[in-house]
């Protein structure tokens, strides 16, 4: 049987991480590469990098670390975040990630999610969607509205519509993060995530709003996520990725125990 | 020298870089003369049966796989390398090298689990392996050990002869498949943390007798 996936999401700045892991013991790791490793060995199941360097020009450096990381980690690995072309996926990929992720550029023109699909295969396409909570209209039917440029700009596009279109288009992988429940800490949005997942037949990952394990606990099951994304809950201490796991093992959800 | 088998079939450098974070000599290559020369093969592959089939023949590598299963050299098949090692695939209707009498099938659907969820194809993600005969690439593995899958299609080998392990997906099909020096795996070994990595060092030591 198939385990739910916890995947810790690295946050990437010119190079380094911008939330260090900071313990009681306050160690503070602002390298992505030793980040990855320890979550590696922590028994994260796939890591997830997003890059939010502000100039394009700087977009080496960010493949210098996914190449590094492809060194010390046997896991999946996937890097979103100012991928705009086939070539900007190629070279990501060759460099060792796994997976892509693409979302302004997708909303912009869904071919480059058909391109990256029939180019590299869909398992390496990861469709990003930012939701945001708008109620709903005719427009907008399920209440749920694609944004982007972090949540600034509306795109008139319904959540549900766009996920099926881009598993139309040939995404392999859907990640769904809540704008509103991002940094809250409140819980992952879980009136969305199993509509979502329920309209697809390709898995999701829930993204946003993790503060603690009932909220992973019950996005895995109720919210019928295939996966869950962590940051701040695992970056500042709150929970190891062992413990989460413990605690989810114990609660029977199916997850990878040994590592 | 392992030879990893080049036929334009997705990304091998993970394949590579695990084999030689394991310290061992490998090389991606699509040279028929270099493939004929190694001590073992390592045969990865992503992507649709029809297309490996037909880039495999026209870099003539099917003969030399053929040729090399034969002289009992140690094969790893990975993925797509698990599925095209039988006779023919439903994806494309693609005829494939045949080295194992059987096929691939695609998971049939809707499929369910026991709780009767719907379950989602491709197959993505962690999942387990039950071992049914010792083998010794699968040296130290354990009923807890989890391997990453991805892969819509299956392979279905005609004898539980072939069959080493099973991994349930709404159905139990075979995730491992032996016979003789040809062993192999439909999960990613080179992405499934240490339990693949001693997967990938016991084929890197293995002298390709199984079951004789």
């Amino acid at each position: 049987m198939l385990s739910k996936r916890i995947i810790p999401c690295l946050d990437v700045r010119d190079g380094k991480t911008t939330k260090g892991i900071k313990f009681k013991e306050n160690i503070d790791i602002g390298d992505p590469v030793e980040m990855a490793k320890f979550y590696y060995e922590q028994g994260a199941d796939e890591i997830v990098f997003y890059d939010i360097t502000a100039s394009s020009d700087r977009r080496d450096i960010m493949i210098d670390v996914v190449r590094r990381v492809a060194e010390e980690i046997f896991i999946p690995f996937s890097v979103g975040g100012g991928i705009r072309t086939l070539d900007d996926m190629r070279q990501v990929l060759l460099a060792g990630a796994e997976k892509v992720s693409v979302n302004t550029a997708a909303v912009r023109d869904p071919q480059i999610i058909s391109g990256g699909a029939r180019a590299f295969g869909s398992q390496c396409i990861v469709l990003g969607m930012d939701v945001k909570k708008v109620g709903a209209s005719r427009k907008v039917p399920s209440g749920y509205e694609i944004v982007i440029h972090g949540g600034r700009t509306y795109t008139g596009i319904d959540a549900i519509a766009w996920a099926r279109k881009g598993e139309d288009f040939g995404a392999g992988e859907i990640c769904l993060n809540s704008i509103d429940a991002d940094g809250t800490q409140k819980g992952y949005e879980m009136e969305l995530t199993p509509l979502i997942s329920e309209n697809v037949n390709i898995p999701v990952i829930a993204s946003g709003g993790a503060g603690n394990i009932d909220h992973i606990h019950d996005v895995l099951t109720e919210g019928k996520a295939d996966a869950a994304l962590v940051a701040s809950v695992v970056h500042y201490g709150t929970y190891t990725i062992k413990q989460i796991k413990d605690e989810l093992h114990a609660r029977s959800v199916k997850v990878r125990m040994r590592w | 020298m392992i030879a990893i088998i080049d036929y334009k079939a997705g990304n091998l450098k993970s394949v590579e870089r695990a084999v030689k974070k394991l310290g061992f000599v490998c090389r991606v290559t699509q040279s028929r003369e270099e493939i004929l020369k190694s001590e073992r093969i390592i045969f990865p592959g992503v992507g649709a049966a029809g297309k490996a089939m037909a880039d495999l023949k026209n870099l003539g590598l099917n003969s030399v796989l053929e040729q090399d299963f034969e002289t009992r050299k140690p094969i790893l098949g990975i993925c797509l390398g698990a599925q095209i090692i039988l006779e023919r695939s439903q994806e494309n209707e693609a005829g494939c090298l045949g080295l194992i009498k059987g096929d691939v099938e695609l998971f049939p659907q809707p499929l369910f689990d026991e709780g009767n969820e719907r379950l989602k194809v491709p197959h993505m993600g962690w999942n387990g392996v039950r071992i049914h005969k010792e083998h010794p690439v699968l040296e130290g593995i354990t009923p807890a050990d989890e391997f990453y899958f991805v892969h819509a299609y299956y392979p279905r080998p005609a004898s539980d002869d072939y069959v080493v392990g099973t991994t349930d997906y709404g159905i139990e099909f075979s995730s491992v498949i032996g016979y003789k020096n040809l062993i192999a795996v439909q999960f990613h070994p080179e992405k499934s943390g240490r339990a693949g990595l001693k997967i990938l060092s016991n084929f890197c030591t293995w002298n390709g007798r199984y079951a004789e």
